[in-house]
């Protein structure tokens, strides 16, 4: 009876988009002072949802209440005069700014002067309240992505936040991380904060929230309580089907005679490189890679991985060491060289790096492939085979686009890395570096770039997979390298592997020998 | 209450094509109120202005001469900043494309009894090299020792014009030239022919011609071609041209071959086709013009043609009610300008929308 009012409830909400119902007449009730996960696959509508509450889209129908008093939505702008802030899979930071800057960033006061260190001050004691670690005087290009999230979190709360929306928030950390935030929204909600979390990940929902609502291609499926449901309950709900959660690599097996006879296709010696802020990211690697072989590199982000990929595939300098690739020399070649030796590469940030997102799906397609024959003769571009292999592409890998001439981005997070893996499986040869291929995407796509990277070894590739997802890597790698500060740890067969030895490798102890 | 902009979620067509117009209409209105303080009528202003520059055979023919080195700059700089290397050099490339057109006829190859217009050929490639050179200088820096090209360009600029100033004042000046500082005239020798005379064209030259080509070719350029798809993708998206194996360094230096040589034919048709010397009036500005017109044009290139017509259309109108209006010449450039400003500003309203917020009491 005097219970309050919940924190936002939303009702038959409707947003349409040019072919398509995103949100179809949308329920959602989150109680104050909780923690609610919205669980659903990419497309189902989850940012859309979130986009209307946080005032970016208008609905075509529906009504919003927030703490029992029914609002309109008209612009971000009221949507922080009520307390709602929404922190966006893709940060929406200045990097040449510092922290504090971009906290204040957009807000009416000060009007004159500023006051930077009062500020500052105002940020560390928020900081340290809800254990959100960060330097307000360091530069956002100085940050690791995890500190990013933690700026936009902060931004959110010194603007007064009550009701938190967390767009994918996990989607870019390590585990580690990801339960720091985990412990950090517990302690938010404590203090009579609400927070919505978009997601795709069962794991999250069981650990984090005390409610969750299923999302299915726009429309609501379900309304359950966390403690009183299940993982496997909760991804029949948002699959709307029974699924497999780890693929069997016995699916895709490989003779043992053919791989034994075989020379590795990439072969790293000693290696070094500097970071971004020129320190020392890789300090002597030395690993090989196999025909039929996924070598899995695990570690924390930020102790070289990056690097690592950067180096084999030309795009970073190495300091010293060397590099094969299909047993020739490639150490300090340019990036061309590398790709022309067959190296495919599936880039930790596909939308930045290894997808031009203003321009078509056909010029995206053939970005490793327009400069051979067939596809350009005599300098010009060949329309008609372009047209035909991208098609092709489209076709066989399953892009769902309405045609090769849509714009990049209008695709699906999960089609985006279909149309990346496509071309790097098509235009590649034998030899692939796959930095975090799944990170982000759903369980059906994650499930099928799994598949795919599978297939290729089974044709003889050799693929270097970095992954932070350590049960990926235990489920499709042969062998696992774990990094800690630009070194190696060890080298475990994955088989045999167990996940506390990972774990002690990636926190930089190097575990008992276990006979061998 | 608060009146905040706010980011367009899906740009309306409408708006698109409204915006311009509104625009227009406001710099028309905003430049009236001025012409009517300054005791002019506005409606008998703009028509003389209008008339100036497309009223008459007579007004065509100058706005379109007006228009060639602007189409050709502009293609120059459209190119480059299509790969986003930003060259505001055009106008020190027009330049130096100006100086080796007049040195072909007159020093490199005078008195050889070479055929007009083989002659012509020969000044159009030396404006073409010229300009291109005076292009790769800022490239290389930038390819090689990544110098920014902003700073590298812009400051070409005055070095090409203060050469040109000191050739034509010093030791290329015209000794027969009863002092006037410029250099002798090649008229006789090679001239850019002129438009058919059934087309009723004036003084329009064969420049335009050539500008109607490169424009073409640019567009096929950037539409058909390997190369014209590499600086596509280094424009929209440097990260992933490097990831793809794309030579950037290698491109820069070809795209202002292009865009430099570009520059130089403007400075070739300028004159070969019109002055036929050099002399004062060479370098107008019209490289920095050139700036605007991509940006308007969204360095589309057969869109730069249009809009150079009616950027020259504002500049011959301009001129035109100096002398019909008895106005001061400061007046043209304040309708100029107003103009200008209301199109280009008015470009925010296509992404954004304004909003009226109204604060309720206090919370």
């Amino acid at each position: 009876m005097n219970a309050l009012p919940p924190a936002v409830e939303m009702r038959g909400i409707v947003k349409r988009f040019p072919g398509v119902v995103a949100n179809d007449h949308v329920d959602l009730t989150v109680q104050a002072g909780q923690i609610h996960a919205l669980l659903g696959e990419n497309g189902a509508g989850k940012s859309t949802l979130m986009n209307v509450l946080a005032g970016l889209y208008r609905p075509d129908a529906g009504e919003i209440r927030i703490h029992g008093q029914p609002v309109e939505i008209r612009s971000p702008r009221d949507a922080t005069r009520l307390g709602i802030g929404m922190v966006h899979q893709h940060f929406m930071l200045v990097q040449p700014q510092t922290v504090a800057e971009n906290i204040i960033l957009g807000l009416s006061r000060p009007r004159f002067r500023l006051d930077m260190r009062t500020i500052e001050a105002q940020i560390r004691e928020l900081s340290a309240r809800y254990g959100l670690e960060v330097d307000p005087t360091a530069y956002i290009w100085q940050l690791s992505v995890g500190e990013q999230q933690r700026v936009e979190i902060l931004k959110m709360l010194y603007r007064g936040a009550d009701i938190l929306i967390l767009d994918e928030p996990t989607a870019v950390l390590t585990p580690q991380e990801s339960e720091e935030l985990g412990r950090t929204l517990r302690h938010m909600v404590q203090e009579g904060r609400t927070i919505i979390f978009i997601t795709h990940k069962l794991d999250e929902v069981m650990a984090f929230s005390d409610r969750v609502t299923v999302l299915r291609r726009g429309q609501k499926v379900a309304d359950l309580v966390t403690a009183e449901t299940s993982k496997r309950e909760l991804a029949r709900q948002m699959v709307g089907r029974e699924v497999v959660f780890y693929i069997d690599r016995s699916e895709y097996p490989v003779q043992d005679e053919v791989k034994a006879k075989a020379r590795p296709l990439l072969v790293v010696e000693n290696l070094s490189a500097l970071s971004d802020k020129g320190l020392p990211a890789l300090r002597g690697i030395s690993f090989e890679v196999y025909p039929y072989e996924i070598l899995g590199i695990a570690g924390v982000a930020g102790n070289g991985q990056r690097e690592l990929a950067e180096v084999i595939t030309g795009l970073r300098p190495a300091t010293g060491g060397r590099i094969l690739l299909c047993e020739r020399d490639a150490t300090n070649k340019p990036p061309r060289h590398a790709i022309d030796l067959g190296l495919s590469h599936i880039p930790e940030d596909r939308m930045h790096t290894g997808l031009i997102a203003s321009m078509t799906v056909c010029d995206n397609l053939i970005l490793k492939e327009y400069r051979r024959p067939l596809l350009s003769r005599l300098g010009f571009l060949v329309q008609r085979a372009i047209a035909l292999f991208s098609d092709r592409l489209i076709r066989e890998f399953e892009i769902a686009t309405p045609s090769r001439d849509t714009q990049l981005k209008s695709l699906s997070g999960g089609n985006l890395q279909r149309a990346l893996l496509a071309r790097e499986i098509a235009s590649g040869g034998n030899l692939m570096v796959a930095v975090h291929p799944t990170r982000g995407l759903d369980i059906g796509a994650t499930e099928w770039v799994q598949r795919k990277l599978l297939e290729q070894r089974q044709k003889g590739a050799a693929i270097l997979l970095i992954s932070e997802d350590l049960d990926e890597l235990l489920a499709v790698s042969d062998r696992i390298a774990v990094m800690y500060e630009g070194k190696i740890m060890g080298i475990v067969p994955a088989q045999e592997a167990h996940v506390e030895e990972i774990g002690l490798m990636m926190a930089g102890v190097i575990p008992e020998r276990r006979g061998v | 209450m608060e009146i905040v902009f706010e980011r367009r979620l899906e740009p309306s067509r409408l708006i698109a094509v409204l915006v311009p117009i509104i625009s227009v209409v406001l710099a028309l209105v905003v430049g009236g109120i001025l012409l009517l303080a300054a005791g002019a009528d506005p409606i008998q202003t703009y028509r003389a202005m209008f008339d100036g520059a497309f009223g008459t055979p007579y007004a065509r023919s100058e706005t379109m001469v007006k228009a060639i080195p602007l189409m050709l700059a502009s293609l120059a700089v459209s190119i480059a900043f299509r790969m986003r290397f930003w060259n505001i050099g055009a106008e020190g490339q027009l330049v130096m494309g100006a100086i080796a057109t007049a040195w072909v006829p007159l020093f490199l190859l005078h008195d050889r009894g070479i055929p007009a217009h083989t002659l012509l050929l020969l000044m159009g490639l030396a404006a073409f090299v010229a300009g291109a050179l005076w292009g790769l200088i800022p490239a290389s820096l930038k390819a090689f020792l990544r110098v920014n090209e902003i700073i590298t360009t812009l400051m070409l600029n005055y070095v090409a014009i203060l050469l040109l100033d000191y050739l034509y004042t010093g030791p290329w000046k015209d000794k027969e030239g009863y002092g006037f500082p410029g250099t002798a005239s090649f008229k006789e020798l090679a001239a850019l022919p002129r438009l058919p005379e059934w087309l009723n064209a004036g003084r329009v030259h064969m420049g335009l011609i050539i500008a109607l080509v490169a424009a073409l070719l640019i567009w096929l350029l950037l539409l058909r071609t390997k190369w014209g798809y590499e600086i596509r993708v280094t424009g929209e998206n440097p990260e992933a041209a490097r990831y793809a194996g794309i030579n950037l360094a290698r491109n820069f230096l070809l795209v202002m071959v292009v865009s430099g040589g570009l520059a130089g034919l403007a400075g070739y048709g300028q004159v070969a086709g019109i002055a036929f010397r050099l002399q004062k009036g060479i370098a107008v500005g019209d490289g920095f013009t050139a700036i605007i017109i991509a940006w308007l044009a969204k360095l589309h290139p057969l869109g730069v043609l249009l809009v150079a017509i009616l950027m020259a259309g504002l500049s011959t109108g301009g001129d035109q009610i100096t002398i019909t209006m008895g106005l001061p010449a400061a007046m043209a450039r304040v309708v100029q300008g107003a103009i200008l400003f209301f199109v280009l500003g008015g470009d925010i309203f296509v992404r954004y929308r304004l909003r009226v917020i109204r604060t309720t009491g206090k919370t």
